[in-house]
């Protein structure tokens, strides 16, 4: 395959699939809310000490990612179950690293939009003040390229397996935690004022991000192939 | 010319069960084969088989002259399925997931619009698959197939579930495709409709597939056998 063909189908799928949540509005309608929710429940929790929630604000925004993500990566396998569209999608002809590219890129738009809505959360209800911008920012797009990455290649492994439910929080969340340590890090260094001590972090995450859609442009295709 | 559909001694598992057991199937281009047989025999496993979803445990099988052992893949490019679910997704509309099958099939969008034309889908082009009748869907899963131009249309029971319209939209799509270079393997139990359409009969029974014909009936199979 080309990779002009493989770029094309790629944006077809991520179209599709961006489509399918811009109108059945499960990402505005239950992944946001689930987000700020968590994001809410921590405030609750620690409320009597703010000083406690603005130091670890980092850590619970990155969890609420995390948890926001199992839900973004099951809804995105669930729409090819309905009405057999896995087999539509393979008697179409469409190469699996496209299939995993589109998927990783919606999933991808769909965090970050997740992000924005819940950093606003964050700064709002933990009294967090806001420094070294950019580092957070480059940070969010590195991570979130690497958890949609995992989410999409564990996604179709999961799919495979009666209790797919269950089981990808717990194939999925063990593997995620370089970009859990790594990304919160790097927010805590950006949010201190010290954002040079962040691009260590930040080189960590990138490499992350490459490694797993290497893995996910290589492997997809034989894992979509064999899923049931 | 090249055969279509060459099968030989093919053996194809579900699970640990043989649902086929040594088939062999000839299919010409341009022939509209009906397939019969009995429920569990392996009608719907020999379609998917043909439409490169599952593979041959044992045998050879050739579609549109790829070995399906090897590469499904490339097959799978140059036919359609019409199976007993739509391959549709419930918040597109008609239009949008007909013309998604197009786009990933590498054909224009806007043949979308004629395929749902050809198939008296125009009137609920932009009603949501979710939003159709069950006779609709079976419509637009006919659009989806037809929009990719298939050289080998596969249709599983495509009767069921259509109303007087839908029937006379479908015997037009069959009695059409010789004339459009197109190849029709056809699973039915309605007998009396499928077979004045198709050119030729065989029946999957005992895991195999036998002719049918006036003089040589298909052997009657005794269960246990």
């Amino acid at each position: 395959m080309t990779e002009t063909n493989l770029w094309r189908e790629a944006v077809l799928v991520a179209g599709k699939d961006l489509r399918i949540e811009a109108r059945s509005r499960v990402t505005l309608g239950q992944v946001i809310p689930f987000g700020m929710i968590v994001v809410l429940l921590f405030a609750f929790a620690l409320d009597p000490d703010r000083g406690i929630l603005a130091r670890v604000a980092p850590g619970l925004f990155w969890i609420a990612v995390l948890l926001a993500l199992l839900l973004a990566v099951g809804r995105a396998f669930a729409i090819e179950t309905h009405h057999g569209a896995r087999d539509g999608l393979r008697i179409a002809g469409l190469d699996g690293s496209a299939i995993f590219l589109g998927k990783a890129c919606a999933i991808a738009v769909q965090l970050l939009v997740l992000e924005v809505v819940l950093g606003i959360g964050v700064i709002v209800l933990y009294d967090v003040e806001m420094h070294g911008l950019g580092v957070i920012l480059i940070t969010a797009l590195a991570a979130t390229i690497g958890l949609a990455a995992t989410g999409t290649l564990y996604g179709v492994l999961a799919a495979g397996l009666r209790l797919r439910e269950t089981l990808l929080p717990l194939l999925l969340l063990p593997v995620l935690a370089p970009v859990m340590l790594g990304a919160t890090r790097a927010f805590e260094d950006g949010l201190a004022g010290v954002p040079g001590d962040a691009w260590p972090w930040v080189g960590m995450l990138s490499v992350f991000a490459v490694l797993y859609s290497a893995i996910g442009v290589l492997a997809f295709d034989a894992l979509w192939e064999e899923a049931t | 010319m090249s055969l279509v559909v060459r099968l030989r001694s093919v053996v194809c598992l579900l699970g640990r069960f043989p649902a086929l057991a040594g088939a062999d199937l000839d299919v010409e281009p341009g022939e509209v084969v009906l397939v019969s047989g009995p429920n569990g025999a392996g009608k719907t496993t020999l379609l998917r088989l043909l439409a490169g979803l599952v593979a041959p445990y044992a045998g050879s099988a050739e579609v549109l002259g790829v070995d399906l052992l090897t590469d499904r893949r490339s097959a799978r490019r140059h036919l359609a399925l019409v199976g007993h679910e739509t391959y549709c997704y419930d918040d597109l509309t008609a239009t949008e997931n007909v013309a998604f099958f197009a786009r990933a099939s590498g054909r224009a969008e806007t043949d979308a619009a004629a395929a749902l034309d050809r198939v008296a889908l125009a009137d609920a082009a932009h009603v949501v698959h979710r939003g159709l009748s069950a006779g609709q869907r079976r419509r637009l899963a006919l659009a989806v197939a037809l929009v990719r131009a298939p050289n080998l249309l596969l249709l599983d029971e495509p009767h069921a579930g259509l109303d007087a319209l839908g029937r006379a939209v479908l015997a037009d799509v069959i009695r059409e495709a010789p004339s459009e270079g197109r190849t029709v393997v056809m699973v039915s139990h309605e007998l009396e409709i499928a077979r004045p359409l198709a050119s030729r009969e065989v029946r999957v029974e005992g895991g195999q597939v036998w002719p049918v014909t006036d003089d040589a009936p298909a052997p009657v199979i005794e269960a246990g056998s």
